[in-house]
C-alpha cells in the first residue's frame, strides 16, 4: 500500500502510465494553453495591482485629483480594479471552458478508462 | 446609542442561531465518514461553495472593519478591500482547481503530494495551525468588542462570558455538523450579510439621490477635520516614509495571503470536481467584490449620515460606524439585525477555522504522521477530528478572553503574512516547478513561518509604541507592524535555495503523477452518493 497517502481509488494507474501521459502531446499541449494563460495574466494584474497601490502610497496628489463632482482620480482607480478582476475571473473560465476542460476531459477518460 | 435594545439584539441573534442550529442537525444525518465530516462528501455545487466561501471570508473584520476604516479615513479603508478582493485572482487562476485535483482534505495533502511524508506533512500542519489560530485569536477578540457595541456589555466579565458562549456554539456546530454543517452556516451568514449591506447600501444611495458624488460631497462635509482629505489616499498610511512602506507591505501580503489561507483552501474539497471549484471561486469573486463596493458606500454613509465625531465617541470606534448608520437608517430593528449579522459572522468564520484546524491535526499528523497511513479514513480519524475541535475551541476561547481589547487588525495582519510567506510559495513552487524537493519544501515553509513571527515580535505592534501589545517594553528592532515586504520574497528564496543546495532530488514519478492529476483531473477525489 504504498499509495495510500495519494490514491483513492480502485483503478489506480501505475506510475509508467502517469509518466507516459506527461510525455504525451495532448498533454503539453494541455500544459502550454493553462500555463500561457495563466502565467502572463498572473503577472498582469499583479502589476497593476502594484502600480494602483504604489500610486496610492505615493501619488496622494495624483489620485486626489477630481475628474467630475466629488469623483477623483483614486476612486477611478479603485473601481477598475474590481472592473478588471471581474473582467479576468470571465476571461478565464471562458478560455478553460473552451479550451481547458475538453483536452483535460480527454486525457482523464484515456487514464481511468485505462485502469478498470 | 440611546434607541439600541440589546433584547431586541439578542433575540434576533437567538433566532439565527436556533435556525442554523436546526439545519446543521438535519445536515448531520448524512455524516458518517471522515470524507463526510472533514469535506462535506464533496457534494456541494460550484454556486454554493462560492457562497460558502464569501461567508468564510467576509468576517467581521472585513464588514465592521473595513467600514468603519472608510467612514474615519476615507479612501485607505477602500485600500483594504481592493487587496482582499484582488487576490482572489491568484486562487482561481494559480491555486483553486489544482489543489481540488491533487488533495483530499488538507493543504498538507497538496504539499507534501511529492514530497517526503511526514517531515512535510509536520510543516504544513504547524503553519495551518499557526494561521488558523491567529486568525481565530482575532475573531474571538473581536468579539469581545462587538458585544460591548451591541448588548451594552461593558464589564470584562460579561464580555468574557459571550466569548465563552461564542466558542461553545461554534464548538457545537463543528462537532454536530461536520464540514457539511459548517457549509450551511456560511451559506445562510453570507446570505444575510450581503442582503443586509446591500439593503442599507440602496437605502444610504436613496438619500443621496443614487448620486455617488453627493454622498461623498456630504461625508466631506460631516467630517471638518479631515475634509477634501477623506476622498484620497493617505489620510491614514500617508503620514511618515514608514507607514507608506508599512502600507505597501500590508499590501503585499494582503493579495498573496488569500490563496494561502487554510480554511479557504479546504473548502474547495467541499465540491465534486476541479470544474465546481472553479465555479466557486468565480461565485466567491463577485459576491466578495459587491460586497466591498457595498462597503464603500456604507463607509462614506456613515461618515455622511452618523459623523466621525458621533462613531469616535462609541463604544468600539470605527467598528461601530455600520450598525449606528443601520439604527440611523431604520432604528433599533435594523440595528438588531445588523447586530446579529455581525455575531453570526464571526461565528461561522469561527466554526470554519476550527474544522480546518482540527482537520490539519486528524489527517496530517494522525492519520498520516503518528498512524503512518493506517488510519487515513477510518472512524478514529472523524473521532480525532472532533476531539482536536473541542481542544482548539477551549483554547480560542481562552485565548480570545486574554486577547480581548488587543489590536485584532494585527492578528489578520499577521494571518494572513504567514500565509503569503509560509504557504503560498510552497504551494505554487510544488504545482508548479518540477525540481522542488522535500527539503525546499521545508524551508520555504519553516523559513517564511519564522522569518514573519520574529519580525512580528520585533515590530511595534508588540512593543515599544503606545498602541502596542507590551506598552512598557521596547524591542521593536524592526520599523513596520506588517512583515510582508521582507518576509514573502524570503520565503520564496528559500524555496529556491532550500532545493538547489539539497542533495535528494524530486521524485520524478510523483512528480509526473501529481502534475497530469493536478491538471487533468484523472484519480481525483469523487463526490459521495447518500
Amino acid at each position: 500500500m504504498s499509495t495510500v497517502d495519494h490514491t483513492p481509488s480502485e483503478s489506480a494507474p501505475d506510475a509508467q502510465k502517469w509518466a507516459d501521459v506527461q510525455a504525451s502531446d495532448d498533454f503539453a499541449e494541455l500544459k502550454h494553453r493553462l500555463r500561457k494563460f495563466v502565467f502572463p495574466v498572473s503577472g498582469l494584474f499583479l502589476a497593476w495591482y502594484l502600480l494602483y497601490v504604489l500610486l496610492a502610497d505615493y501619488a496622494h496628489g495624483f489620485m486626489s485629483t477630481k475628474v467630475f463632482g466629488n469623483i477623483n482620480v483614486g476612486l477611478i482607480f479603485g473601481l477598475l480594479q474590481f472592473v478588471s478582476t471581474f473582467v479576468i475571473t470571465t476571461l478565464y473560465v471562458r478560455h478553460a471552458n473552451k479550451n481547458l476542460d475538453p483536452l483535460a476531459e480527454k486525457l482523464r477518460n484515456e487514464i481511468e478508462g485505462d485502469g478498470k | 446609542m440611546n434607541e439600541s435594545s440589546p433584547i431586541l439584539n439578542i433575540s434576533i441573534f437567538g433566532v439565527f442561531v436556533i435556525a442554523t442550529l436546526v439545519v446543521v442537525i438535519r445536515a448531520s444525518r448524512n455524516t458518517k465518514t471522515a470524507a463526510d465530516y472533514l469535506a462535506a462528501g464533496r457534494a456541494f455545487t460550484g454556486p454554493q461553495n462560492g457562497i460558502a466561501i464569501a461567508g468564510d471570508y467576509l468576517s467581521a473584520a472585513s464588514f465592521l472593519g473595513i467600514a468603519g476604516a472608510i467612514a474615519l479615513n476615507g479612501y485607505d479603508g477602500f485600500l483594504y478591500s481592493i487587496g482582499f478582493l484582488v487576490a482572489w485572482l491568484v486562487a482561481l487562476l494559480l491555486v483553486a482547481e489544482l489543489l481540488r485535483n491533487t488533495g483530499k482534505y488538507t493543504m498538507g495533502d497538496v504539499l507534501s503530494f511529492r514530497m517526503r511524508q511526514r517531515p512535510v506533512r509536520a510543516a504544513a500542519a504547524t503553519s495551518t495551525m499557526a494561521v488558523s489560530f491567529f486568525y481565530l485569536l482575532a475573531q474571538m477578540a473581536g468579539a469581545g468588542g462587538l458585544v460591548a457595541l451591541l448588548l451594552g456589555i461593558t464589564g470584562t466579565g460579561g464580555q468574557a462570558l459571550v466569548i465563552a458562549v461564542v466558542g461553545a456554539l461554534m464548538i457545537a456546530y463543528v462537532l454536530i455538523g461536520g464540514m457539511k454543517g459548517t457549509t450551511w452556516v456560511q451559506i445562510i451568514k453570507a446570505v444575510l450579510l450581503i442582503a443586509g449591506a446591500g439593503i442599507m447600501t440602496v437605502w444610504v444611495l436613496a438619500k443621496y439621490g443614487f448620486n455617488l458624488s453627493s454622498l461623498l460631497g456630504a461625508a466631506v462635509d460631516a467630517a471638518p477635520k479631515a475634509g477634501e482629505k477623506l476622498l484620497g489616499p493617505g489620510l491614514q498610511y500617508g503620514a511618515t516614509g514608514t507607514s507608506k512602506l508599512d502600507f505597501l507591505s500590508l499590501a503585499l501580503a494582503l493579495v498573496l495571503g488569500t490563496a494561502g489561507l487554510p480554511h479557504i483552501l479546504m473548502r474547495f474539497y467541499t465540491v465534486p470536481t476541479a470544474k465546481e471549484a472553479r465555479r466557486s471561486v468565480v461565485w466567491a469573486i463577485w459576491l466578495i467584490g459587491i460586497f466591498y463596493l457595498f462597503t464603500l458606500v456604507l463607509g462614506y454613509g456613515a461618515g455622511a449620515l452618523v459623523g466621525p465625531d458621533k462613531i469616535n465617541a462609541a463604544p468600539g470606534k470605527a467598528n461601530s460606524a455600520a450598525p449606528l448608520l443601520a439604527l440611523e437608517l431604520g432604528g433599533p430593528i435594523l440595528l438588531g439585525l445588523i447586530a446579529a449579522v455581525a455575531f453570526a459572522t464571526i461565528l461561522a468564520v469561527v466554526a470554519g477555522l476550527t474544522i480546518t484546524a482540527s482537520a490539519s491535526f486528524a489527517h496530517d499528523i494522525y492519520a498520516n504522521i503518528i498512524k503512518k497511513g493506517q488510519e487515513e479514513d477510518k472512524d478514529s480519524e472523524v473521532k480525532v477530528a472532533r476531539i482536536t475541535a473541542i481542544v482548539i475551541g477551549l483554547v480560542s476561547i481562552g485565548g480570545g478572553i486574554i486577547a480581548n481589547g488587543q489590536n485584532i487588525a494585527f492578528l489578520v495582519a499577521l494571518a494572513f503574512a504567514v500565509a503569503a510567506s509560509a504557504n503560498l510559495p510552497t504551494i505554487l513552487y510544488s504545482l508548479f516547478w518540477k525540481r522542488f524537493n522535500t527539503s525546499g519544501a521545508l524551508w520555504s515553509i519553516y523559513g517564511g513561518l519564522i522569518v514573519t513571527i520574529t519580525l512580528i515580535v520585533l515590530s511595534p505592534a508588540v512593543s515599544g509604541k503606545p498602541t502596542s501589545m507590551f506598552k512598557n517594553a521596547d524591542f521593536d528592532l524592526f520599523p513596520l507592524s506588517n512583515p510582508g515586504i521582507v518576509s514573502i520574497p524570503v520565503a520564496f528564496l528559500l524555496g529556491y535555495v532550500g532545493t538547489i543546495l539539497s542533495k535528494d532530488k524530486a521524485d520524478p514519478a510523483k512528480q509526473a503523477e501529481m502534475e497530469v492529476r493536478s491538471l487533468t483531473g484523472a484519480g481525483a477525489e469523487k463526490a459521495i452518493a447518500h
